[in-house]
């Protein structure tokens, strides 16, 4: 004779329950971290995006690998940040060759660029795209900034950032109206003929307080009456020969001139 | 008309080409078609006839009274609107007022100063403008306008007066009696000779002289970097490649000459391909981290446009280009020397440190550099 409760239980008991409990297991782990397991699947499905946009549009330039050719850097190593700043910016995909790439209206969509950081970086480490916090302006301090600006970045980008020359048609960009982020990763990996400014020779906080005075330069009026775009002596100079020199060749004429 | 008053205007005349003669007409027309430039039948004349001035035009003002007025009321109406500028200018200042103190508001503050600076300089421009724009309309439309002719006297005095003068000279000289009294004479070139001696030796006392200051810096033997301006000593494991920092020696601020010591002070760290230094720039670089004066050799301004790709620094200033790759040399522009290298290596901390001082002046020439 058998014991009730042996009867009671379906052969399959044992079966179901331990299918139960592992089902349950699984999708409360699931529950708990979702994030990493997504992530991780949608790192791995842009990467493989990220890799069909770079052979169709970067790879002639910067090799099939992103190794390198004669006019375009290796971009093993460079890191998701100098993708987003080239990228975003617009500068990539390049439209011409010369001395300089200038800024551009980006020709990807955001999640496309996303997806090019995510190959690029996944190639070799390299700096990553810093998040909205790190690069919020409102958390720097802009008096710091300017001093740290003057001393590492006015030299070229000129004393209100509003850029300057370089040598053989290069140039220092205008920073007017840069977004933080593409600054931070500019500063972060130093594109073109800019210097890299890591982490440790300037630190995070000191990035911020930079890009809060880029924007208290940005916003402040200017005391002086024309600004005449804060380049300094040539644009001050042009008006005063061609407006100050035609007056005064015009006070000249009409003081030779006979009245009628 | 007299002779000089011709010799005045004759070259006027001979360059219209419009002489009152045939000949003067005549060369006109062929110098017109382009055949000859002198004519067959003599060229140019000897001398032109003086063609006078221009018959006098009078102007609207003198003719209609009625103009005369209106030109005399737009005078007084621009000495009315200097009068105004004037006005404007003082009521401005007094009344466009700004704390000394600068508040929490910077930009209203600063607005109020630029709005400050515009009425002043707007009133006060008009009020000198109208001054002198209504002079010079008064000066054209009601003052007399009739041509005046002045003739050109010579500059040679008379021989009776050059004679009178010498003689004065001559008497004078026999008076004094310097030729016959030649104690007073010597002692007076004595005196005149020693006279200016104090001023040379005031002179001596203008200003201490730099002594050794221009060919010495604050850098000295194992002294750590830190940065420009934040401050903390840098790491040679800072510098990823294609890093710049500026840096000054740890201690400056605390030198009696703060601002001499900083501004000859000043270097730049660069991180290279220790494979693309220059072999002399390589003992004093530490792992492709090379430190140079950022003081240009031609006028002392900065050089610290470092292009990451060219490894070019470059001056603001005058465009002078350095080769960081080539030791330093001057590629382009008005230095005449490389800038100096600031030989380094680090201590037992992984510190960056100044090996030596410089190993010679830096920053542009002077008199006694050699």
């Amino acid at each position: 004779m058998t014991a009730p409760a042996a009867r009671r239980r379906h052969p399959l008991a044992r079966a179901a329950l331990l299918l139960t409990g592992l089902l349950v297991t699984g999708a409360a782990y699931a529950a708990v971290s979702p994030g990493t397991a997504e992530a991780a699947q949608a790192d791995s499905a842009d990467i493989a995006a990220g890799q069909q946009l770079f052979a169709a549009n970067c790879a002639t330039c910067h090799g099939m690998n992103a190794e390198g050719r004669d006019n375009a850097p290796s971009l093993i190593g460079v890191g998701a940040a100098a993708v987003d700043f080239q990228v975003g910016t617009g500068r990539m995909p390049m439209a011409g060759s010369g001395p300089q790439v200038p800024r551009g209206t980006p020709q990807f969509t955001q999640a496309q660029i996303a997806q090019l950081a995510a190959y690029v970086a996944g190639l070799s480490p390299g700096p990553a795209i810093p998040d909205a916090s790190t690069v919020d302006p409102s958390r720097g301090d802009p008096a710091r900034g300017a001093l740290i600006f003057r001393t590492n970045c006015a030299m070229c980008h000129n004393f209100a950032g509003r850029g300057g020359a370089l040598t053989r048609g290069k140039y220092a960009p205008n920073l007017t109206g840069v977004s933080p982020q593409h600054a931070y990763e500019a500063m972060l990996t130093g594109p073109g003929s800019m210097p890299v400014f890591n982490d440790q020779t300037v630190d995070p906080q000191s990035k911020r307080d930079i890009l809060a005075f880029l924007q208290s330069s940005e916003s402040s009026p200017s005391p002086g009456g024309l600004s005449l775009g804060s380049i300094g002596p040539v644009s001050e100079g042009l008006l005063a020969w061609v407006v100050g020199l035609t007056l005064t060749v015009g006070a000249a004429v009409w003081l030779g001139a006979k009245a009628s | 008309m007299s002779d000089e008053d011709a010799s005045v205007t004759q070259p006027h005349a001979a360059s219209d080409g419009t002489g009152q003669d045939g000949t003067g007409q005549d060369r006109t027309s062929q110098n017109r078609t382009g055949q000859e430039v002198v004519g067959a039948e003599g060229g140019l004349p000897d001398r032109f006839d003086n063609p006078g001035l221009p018959p006098h035009r009078s102007r609207t003002t003198d003719r209609d009274p009625k103009a005369a007025k209106r030109a005399e009321r737009l005078v007084a109406a621009l000495f009315g609107l200097s009068i105004l500028g004037t006005l404007t200018a003082l009521v401005g200042y007094v009344v466009v007022r700004f704390p000394e103190n600068v508040p929490e508001n910077m930009d209203a503050y600063l607005g109020q100063v630029g709005l400050s600076t515009r009425v002043l300089g707007i009133g006060l421009a008009v009020a000198l403008l109208g001054i002198g724009v209504g002079a010079v309309h008064w000066a054209k439309t009601l003052m007399p306008d009739t041509e005046q002719v002045e003739l050109r006297h010579p500059l040679r005095s008379s021989d009776e007066d050059r004679a009178a003068a010498l003689s004065v000279l001559a008497e004078g000289g026999a008076e004094s009696g310097l030729g016959r009294r030649p104690l007073i004479r010597n002692s007076l070139i004595g005196a005149m000779a020693l006279f200016p001696l104090p001023l040379v030796t005031f002179l001596g006392d203008l200003g201490p002289l730099p002594e050794r200051s221009l060919r010495t810096t604050f850098w000295k033997k194992g002294m750590r970097m830190v940065r420009d301006p934040e401050g903390g000593a840098v790491k040679a494991a800072d510098l990823s490649l294609g890093s710049v920092v500026h840096v000054m020696p740890e201690d400056v601020d605390e030198a009696p000459d703060k601002l001499a010591e900083r501004a000859k002070a000043a270097v730049l760290l660069i991180r290279l391909d220790p494979a693309a230094l220059a072999e002399q720039t390589v003992p004093g670089a530490y792992q492709g981290i090379v430190a140079v004066s950022k003081i240009c050799t031609h006028m002392g301004c900065p050089v610290a446009l470092y292009e990451q790709r060219t490894h070019h620094l470059f001056c603001p200033c005058h465009q002078s280009t350095f080769d960081v790759t080539e030791n330093f040399k001057v590629i382009f522009g008005p230095a005449k020397r490389p800038l100096p290298q600031l030989p380094i290596t680090v201590d037992d901390q992984g510190y960056l440190v100044a090996r030596s001082g410089f190993d010679q002046p830096v920053g542009p020439s002077f008199w006694e550099r050699g």
